[in-house]
């Protein structure tokens, strides 16, 4: 009989190893300032925060279908938020990253009430009207600089909640002690995003939003609610992808709307990571951060040829391997990072056999 | 029996092409109505009517006693419509069992573990246990079919769609599918069946229903409609 003589379970061997390899890593990741070199921390920082725009694109578009150019809104609307409440109110910027990821979630609104009426490319090109309509507004915002853009003050850098501590634990001078401080933050917020993430995968809602995914109508048709799945995703990602921008630019120091909204920075570079990783998966842009770090390092010389090689790389990888480099592995190996796939297993374990004996 | 499904005069153009013209029909509770007609007739397009995912024109669609031409797909399905697509849309990324997991735990409203050992039962059922585990885009045609009923019995539906569920499979698994729709049906839900295997469809239905160019042109019992010259002549060159 079918009661009972069946469990249902997520985990694999090469899931534990790598829970605990994560463990060690993120131990190894939160000691990283105690012996790492400044532009190492930096370097750091830098993958950690484009992971997890990354993570929040590859939410939006390779979970949800909801393929948006447009999240550079969110990025410099956060990163303005930070800007301004410093600047306007003194809000501590540890603070205003908050700040910054509510605003964002609030522009969410009207923008997804807006481009969920467009669908495929025209949803795509409405996100990116819509973050330029938010880009030039913010540049008419003259107690944040207008069109040339501003420095956070002094104050809210040097007395920043943390940098002290930071001063006088490592006996380094403020501006490496901030370095240090944004680094622990976006690596908190990286591990929050893939822990999230995976998470929210392993539920029943992450369940729909998978066959969402991979087939809307068939989706509906078994009771999915389609429209409330975009609504989550969407205001998600922008939370996150607001906090992550104002983070990005507190450790910049400075910001001017081009840098805050660039569509090529905030959401190129960033699809490139996710398509180049392996789309709809929670390790494809953790290995597409990294292959697009080592060839902006190897590149770093070559001015636009860098741009071209970027782009004929990503393009490549959609004709050739639309699952990504994450997917080329994963279908050779099996490997599974993150477990989230649902087995069902007899408890006598008799399944394996079954399987063998099914026509292929 | 009262009718659990009940169409009213109901009419779908697209454009200048009517493809459903003013279709009145009753199902009762329990009973297996099955949907013949040549490629074109607007069968399809009346099941998307019936779920929802066209809206009509014109007319009135009552489930359950209950007005629901305005009803998303959605809710249509939560109330107990469930459906089959003619071809079949599998999650291809989700194993067989997540995928009968996503349709029991939002077609039914309830959470993944009070939903187990059901879906491992319908999986047992359909003959489909032992690809559980695997990734749906790598199954056979047959058990793509099989798994479009899987995924819509996860549902738990009081009326079951199915859109040409037989085509394309050969006459054994035909033989083997329809042992397992009659059994799905004995337990008392309402079927409706589009079919162009017209011998798996008249093995199991109780009532025929013919439709050619959007209008109904005859509805009654199957050897009845079946022997009339007016199915027959839309029918001609088809072996029945």
């Amino acid at each position: 009989m079918a009661r009972s003589s069946y469990k249902v379970t997520t985990r694999t061997g090469a899931s534990q190893i790598a829970a605990l390899v994560a463990a060690v890593l993120l131990v190894a990741a939160i000691a990283l300032p105690t012996f790492a070199s400044r532009s190492l921390i930096q370097d750091m920082f830098f993958i950690l925060t484009m992971l997890t725009l990354a993570q929040f694109w590859n939410l939006l578009a390779g979970y949800g279908g909801l393929v948006s150019v447009g999240q550079q809104a969110f990025v410099g609307f956060g990163a303005y938020m930070l800007f301004g409440g410093a600047i306007l109110w003194g809000v501590d910027p540890v603070a205003g990253l908050l700040l910054a990821g509510v605003a964002a979630l609030v522009l969410a609104v009207p923008t997804a009430f807006f481009a969920f009426r467009l669908h495929g490319a025209y949803f795509a090109i409405g996100t990116w009207v819509v973050a330029e309509v938010v880009r030039l507004s913010v540049a008419q915002w003259k107690a944040v600089g207008g069109g040339t853009g501003t420095s956070l003050p002094r104050d809210a850098r040097d007395l920043m909640w943390g940098v002290q501590w930071i001063e006088s634990a490592f006996e380094v001078r403020s501006s490496e002690a901030r370095d240090i401080l944004t680094y622990w933050l976006a690596l908190a917020l990286t591990v929050a995003t893939i822990g999230g993430v995976y998470w929210f995968l392993r539920t029943k809602r992450g369940l729909a939003l998978a066959a969402l995914r991979d087939n809307v109508e068939a989706a509906r048709s078994v009771g999915v609610d389609s429209e409330r799945m975009k609504w989550i995703v969407f205001l998600v990602a922008a939370f996150g992808t607001g906090i992550a921008g104002a983070l990005i630019f507190l450790q910049n120091g400075r910001i001017s709307p081009d840098s805050a909204f660039s569509v090529i920075d905030w959401t190129a570079f960033v699809i490139f990571i996710v398509v180049i990783g392996g789309i709809g998966t929670i390790e494809g842009p953790i290995v597409g951060v990294l292959v697009f770090f080592a060839l902006q390092t190897l590149l770093a010389d070559y001015g636009s040829w860098y741009l071209m090689i970027l782009g004929a790389l990503g393009i490549a990888v959609m004709l050739f391997s639309p699952g990504g480099l994450w997917g080329i592995i994963s279908d050779r190996t099996g490997l599974r990072l993150f477990p989230i796939q649902r087995r069902l297993e007899r408890r006598d374990g008799l399944q394996q056999k079954e399987v063998e004996e099914e026509r292929p | 029996m009262p009718a659990i499904l009940s169409l009213k005069d109901v009419s779908k153009s697209f454009g200048a092409l009517t493809v459903t013209d003013s279709v009145t029909f009753d199902v009762p509770e329990g009973q297996a109505l099955g949907i013949i007609g040549p490629n074109g007739a607007g069968k399809s397009t009346l099941f998307n009517l019936i779920t929802g995912n066209l809206s009509a024109d014109k007319g009135r669609i009552e489930y359950d006693g209950r007005d629901v031409t305005k009803v998303p797909p959605m809710q249509r399905c939560l109330s107990g419509i469930g459906r089959s697509f003619q071809i079949p849309q599998p999650f291809d990324r989700l194993t067989v069992f997540e995928t009968l997991l996503v349709s029991a735990t939002h077609g039914r409203g309830a959470p993944e573990r009070e939903v187990e050992d059901d879906c491992a039962a319908i999986l047992e059922r359909t003959e489909l246990i032992g690809v559980a585990n695997r990734p749906s885009g790598t199954l056979t045609l047959l058990q793509r079919k099989r798994l479009e009923l899987a995924r819509a019995m996860a549902t738990r539906p009081k009326l079951l769609l199915l859109d040409e569920i037989a085509g394309g499979l050969t006459e054994g698994e035909c033989i083997a599918l329809v042992e397992t729709i009659r059994a799905i049906h004995a337990e008392g839900v309402t079927i409706i069946w589009i079919e162009h295997v017209l011998h798996a469809l008249t093995s199991v239905v109780e009532r025929l229903l013919v439709l050619d160019f959007g209008k109904i042109i005859g509805i009654g019992d199957p050897d009845e409609i079946m022997a009339s010259r007016e199915v027959r002549e839309i029918y001609l060159g088809i072996e029945i």
